[in-house]
């Protein structure tokens, strides 16, 4: 949802575009044989092509190409059969070869879209410009030593998907729904573990202001950005700064900017004028990337069913509402969870039971769905002791909290502690009349005319039965004997 | 016969026969290259490795094995090859030190075809010059001399070490590079045969890289058998350079002898500048009537952006050697020179680290590459590149090779170069074109100049015809006889 800002002169909206970089899931690097793997020994991870050794060349590792590809058919790009790899010349001591290969003027993917969904469940299309694929760079430690910067190379030539979206979001809500909804697929398509504390993914943000529908300001450009929480914040951190220079009659200058954490500011790392001049050209020991119609096919054939489509189904096929659909698709887990839990049972006890007892307990350990103590039969196996009346939903929430601590099976609970309902009509009639008998007097006022001392009697049955009494059941019986 | 004296070819059958041996062939080398450093031919002998590599040879051979194209042939080595544990300086003082922990796949696929590593020949610094000029090691030396003058000659370059190693007697062959002429002009000014095959023949992987797009390696003998022998055992696929072809390698030696009757020569009209001189021109003529009186028809072509080739070259070779020269900042090998920051350590090593020449390729290859600068020139060298080699391929459709001169003079003095870096490069402008349209070329020697020095004819083939470009070359061989070689040596 667009959120506009109030100013001194007037009402201002945010004009933002994310240029989000995503790891790429493979075992070695964009163009070496070296591992991918985070959190080695430093330089342990490193080829000679990694290190810019000399008569060292690149070669393309097709996996990271496919990976790009299913990336940009899930965003419903077009896959360009022909694109070229470029040099983006620079120096720093992380960049060994002096220079990084990535896609300039011809990216393998361009012009996709993605639909993000607000909290008022609104939904809103997001342009994507393109998304081109390229190497990261090492890694400059600067505090090993008080007088050397130490390099580690691990990360040198790992291959990242740069995605590139227009200016299309209006709000840091939008642009945080965006990088949540970028994220979710580019984990169902397994292109990106999406792991912005080991770095898998940081963001880049371009923002600037204007009077709604004005013309464009100038933008600033945030890098950088490696938790969602943070770029919302720099993004209205810097949108202030912005509204404050142009209403005090000051100009935006066109620069770099870096997000201070500590301070939750914005701050200039470089102008345009200090921007450098990359002097991209094409790659010369690499032929230009082509790709056979054929190998974009088998890879669409193999895409799994995306968040947007599961959505839709849920919605469709299941009666869930909006909201639900769209908590449980948000995370491929989550939903595969869902969908085993929800299998031949009944599709909104599920939902709701995942999202209000099971996503509120795994919360609470700060536990992800792949850790849950309760596996997705055992808590099909709960549910349908609720169906078919074995115990209340009320005594299900116990036996669950009882099945996420011990990990035991909601039967054997149930079981032990003797929490069966009683569904015997007999049983429940004797409670019934003993309750009657004890309450001669509100019986009285009830038959007179006071209906609300229906409820009443509900709980003191209840009670005497030690919670155990099928609700429904006394309700009937109750009414039957009250009437009677 | 003295054994350095041989051709690899007869080297190869004398070793067959078992009347010389690896040892004897090494032993002879290392003793010419003890006794004429003054060419400065090698910038690194390797005389222990070249033993240990002979007495192995030898030894396969005796059980039998060793059936390798190159087996027991002592060969040099551009410096501008990494060579597994031997220092690699590619001419330059920025590579102080470096030693390399793998071996290039041209000189892998060497060894594996028996061949001996003598030692490591000079170059211009990163291959870029015509004269071994440039080279941090202080030039390589012609071994010949002009008639009646005791002046230093200039071998060439950049793969001047190799030329002057092979036309001395100091190695059967070298490896040479080509990017713009750097194997045909040394092998022009010192009397021996240098080709350089199609573009994505031999690997580029492990050798220093000048400019990717124009880089390729090839063999420096002294006669046209040896170049075969030995581009076979270069040549290759390799999955590791992605511009590699994957194209099989023929026996070149196979079709050698089969003559030029019934080919079409192509003699390039655009080729005759005004001002070339007058004994080239008459070389020209000489190698056009060899052929003929061979049985080859000869017809004039055209090649119409041929003198857009010098121009375009001298901007897409700079633009891509400004960047792959980016690598050597100080950081991780070779040359440091320690300031106080980051900015101030680049600086003084490259200011340290390059030479002039070196230099100067880089700023204008940063120039050219630059915002604003790039569609004016480096975009537009790309088109006319694209020109040149259209302009082949028509050629081609209806000729078996081109016939040139390789060079517009014969060596010039080391100490009286062209006076200015244009007149130098004008050495390529017969080259060039060749390296712009990824074909194969060789020189040839096929005469000498009125002041007694060697000068060079080139054949141009097509795209992976290699073998036919040494047929030719072999005839205009054949018909030259040249037998002279540079006093004493």
């Amino acid at each position: 949802m667009a959120s506009t800002i109030e100013g001194a002169t007037g009402t201002w909206e945010y004009v933002i575009g994310l240029e989000v970089h995503a790891q790429i899931v493979s075992n070695s690097k964009l163009f070496s044989g070296a591992s991918t793997e985070f959190g080695s020994e430093p330089n342990t991870q490193v080829s000679p092509v990694d290190a810019g050794m000399p008569g060292m060349l690149p070669v393309i590792n097709m996996t990271c190409i496919e990976q790009a590809v299913k990336t940009g058919l899930a965003i419903e790009g077009t896959i360009n059969r022909y694109s070229v790899f470029d040099r983006k010349n620079y120096f720093y001591p992380d960049l060994p070869q002096g220079y990084q290969i990535s896609q300039f003027k011809q990216p393998v993917v361009s012009e996709g879209r993605l639909v993000i969904e607000m909290e008022d469940g609104s939904e809103k299309v997001i342009g994507i410009e393109r998304l081109h694929v390229e190497q990261d760079a090492g890694k400059s430690l600067h505090d090993q030593d008080p007088s050397h910067s130490y390099v580690d190379l691990n990360r040198s030539g790992v291959g990242l998907m740069e995605i590139v979206s227009k200016p299309d979001l209006r709000s840091p809500e939008e642009a945080a729904a965006y990088v949540r909804k970028l994220r979710s697929i580019l984990r169902y398509v397994g292109t990106c573990d999406g792991n912005m504390q080991e770095g898998s993914m940081r963001v880049d943000a371009n923002v600037s202001v204007r009077k709604p529908g004005g013309e464009l300001g100038t933008r600033c450009e945030i890098k950088n950005l490696n938790s969602v929480r943070f770029m919302s914040r720099a993004l209205e951190y810097e949108a202030l700064r912005q509204i404050d220079i142009l209403e005090s009659g000051g100009k935006v200058d066109q620069e770099t900017r870096l997000f201070d954490v500590g301070r939750g500011e914005t701050r200039s790392m470089r102008s345009k004028e200090e921007a450098h001049d990359y002097r991209y050209f094409p790659d010369p020991d690499l032929l230009p990337l082509r790709l056979e119609q054929e190998l974009i096919n088998g890879i669409a054939a193999s895409m799994p069913e995306l968040p947007d489509a599961k959505r839709h189904r849920f919605m469709a096929e299941f009666g869930l509402s909006p909201y639900d659909a769209s908590v449980l698709v948000a995370e491929k887990e989550n939903a595969d969870f869902y969908e085993a839990v929800a299998e031949g049972r009944d599709k909104k006890l599920a939902a709701n039971w995942m999202i209000s007892e099971l996503f509120g307990l795994l919360n609470k350990a700060g536990k992800g769905i792949e850790e849950s103590p309760v596996s997705a039969a055992a808590l099909g196996e709960l549910l349908d002791l609720i169906s078919d009346d074995t115990i209340s939903g009320r005594t299900a929430k116990e036996v669950f909290a009882e099945m996420f601590e011990s990990g035991k099976a909601a039967g054997v609970i149930v079981e032990e502690k003797g929490l069966k309902q009683v569904t015997d009509t007999g049983a429940i009639e004797a409670v019934i009349d003993g309750v009657m008998a004890r309450e001669t007097q509100k019986v009285e006022e009830y038959r007179s005319g006071k209906d609300k001392l229906f409820g009443f009697f509900v709980g003191q049955v209840m009670r005497a039965s030690g919670g155990k009494a099928n609700p429904k059941m006394v309700n009937e019986v109750l009414k039957k004997k009250l009437d009677g | 016969m003295t054994p350095t004296d041989l051709t690899i070819a007869q080297a190869r059958d004398l070793l067959a026969k078992g009347e010389i041996s690896s040892m004897e062939l090494v032993e002879a080398h290392i003793d010419a290259m003890e006794n004429n450093r003054d060419l400065n031919a090698y910038i690194t002998e390797t005389p222990e490795k070249a033993l240990a590599m002979a007495q192995d040879s030898d030894a396969r051979r005796a059980k039998g094995e060793g059936n390798g194209l190159l087996e027991g042939i002592p060969v040099a080595i551009k410096d501008l090859f990494c060579t597994a544990d031997t220092l690699t300086t590619a001419g330059s003082h920025i590579l102080d030190g470096f030693k390399p922990f793998y071996e290039s796949t041209v000189t892998t696929n060497m060894w594996r075809q028996g061949a001996v590593m003598l030692g490591k020949t000079n170059l211009d610094e990163f291959a870029m010059g015509s004269s071994n000029l440039t080279s941090y090691h202080g030039p390589a030396i012609n071994p010949w001399k002009a008639r009646g003058d005791n002046r230093a000659r200039v071998p060439g370059g950049s793969s001047g070490g190799s030329a002057s190693a092979v036309a001395g007697r100091l190695a059967l062959g070298a490896t040479g590079t080509d990017t713009g002429g750097s194997i045909r002009q040394p092998a022009a000014f010192t009397g021996t045969v240098g080709i350089k095959p199609t573009y994505g023949r031999c690997s580029r992987w492990g050798i220093v890289a000048f400019a990717s797009s124009l880089d390729q390696a090839g063999p420096m003998t002294r006669s046209v058998r040896d170049a075969a022998i030995m581009l076979r055992a270069m040549a290759g696929h390799d999955p590791k350079d992605s511009t590699s072809a994957d194209i099989a390698v023929p026996d070149f030696e196979a079709d050698l002898d089969k003559g030029v009757k019934g080919m079409t020569i192509g003699i390039p009209k655009e080729y005759r500048s005004d001002g070339m001189a007058p004994e080239i021109e008459a070389l020209w003529q000489q190698g056009i009537k060899w052929l003929e009186e061979q049985g080859a028809k000869t017809v004039e072509v055209s090649l119409p952006h041929t003198k857009y080739a010098l121009p375009a070259y001298y901007i897409v070779a700079p633009a891509e050697a400004s960047s792959n020269l980016s690598r050597y900042d100080g950081v991780k090998y070779g040359l440091r020179v320690e300031a106080d920051d980051l900015l101030s350590m680049y600086e003084k090593t490259r200011a340290a680290g390059f030479g002039e020449e070196v230099k100067r390729r880089i700023l204008i290859g940063t120039y050219v590459l630059s915002a604003g600068y790039y569609d004016a020139y480096y975009l537009k060298a790309q088109k006319v590149r694209t020109r040149i080699a259209e302009d082949f391929h028509h050629v081609f459709g209806h000729v078996d090779a081109i016939l040139t001169p390789a060079t517009p003079s014969a060596a010039f003095p080391s100490e009286d170069p062209p006076s200015d870096p244009v007149s130098m490069y004008l050495n390529d402008i017969f080259t060039v074109p060749v390296n712009l349209a990824g074909l194969p070329g060789m020189s040839v020697p096929a005469g000498l100049s009125g002041e007694g020095l060697p000068l060079g004819l080139q054949v141009i083939g097509k795209a992976f015809d290699e073998a036919t470009v040494l047929r030719v070359g072999r005839a205009i061989e054949q018909a030259a006889d040249f037998d002279v070689r540079p006093e004493g040596y």
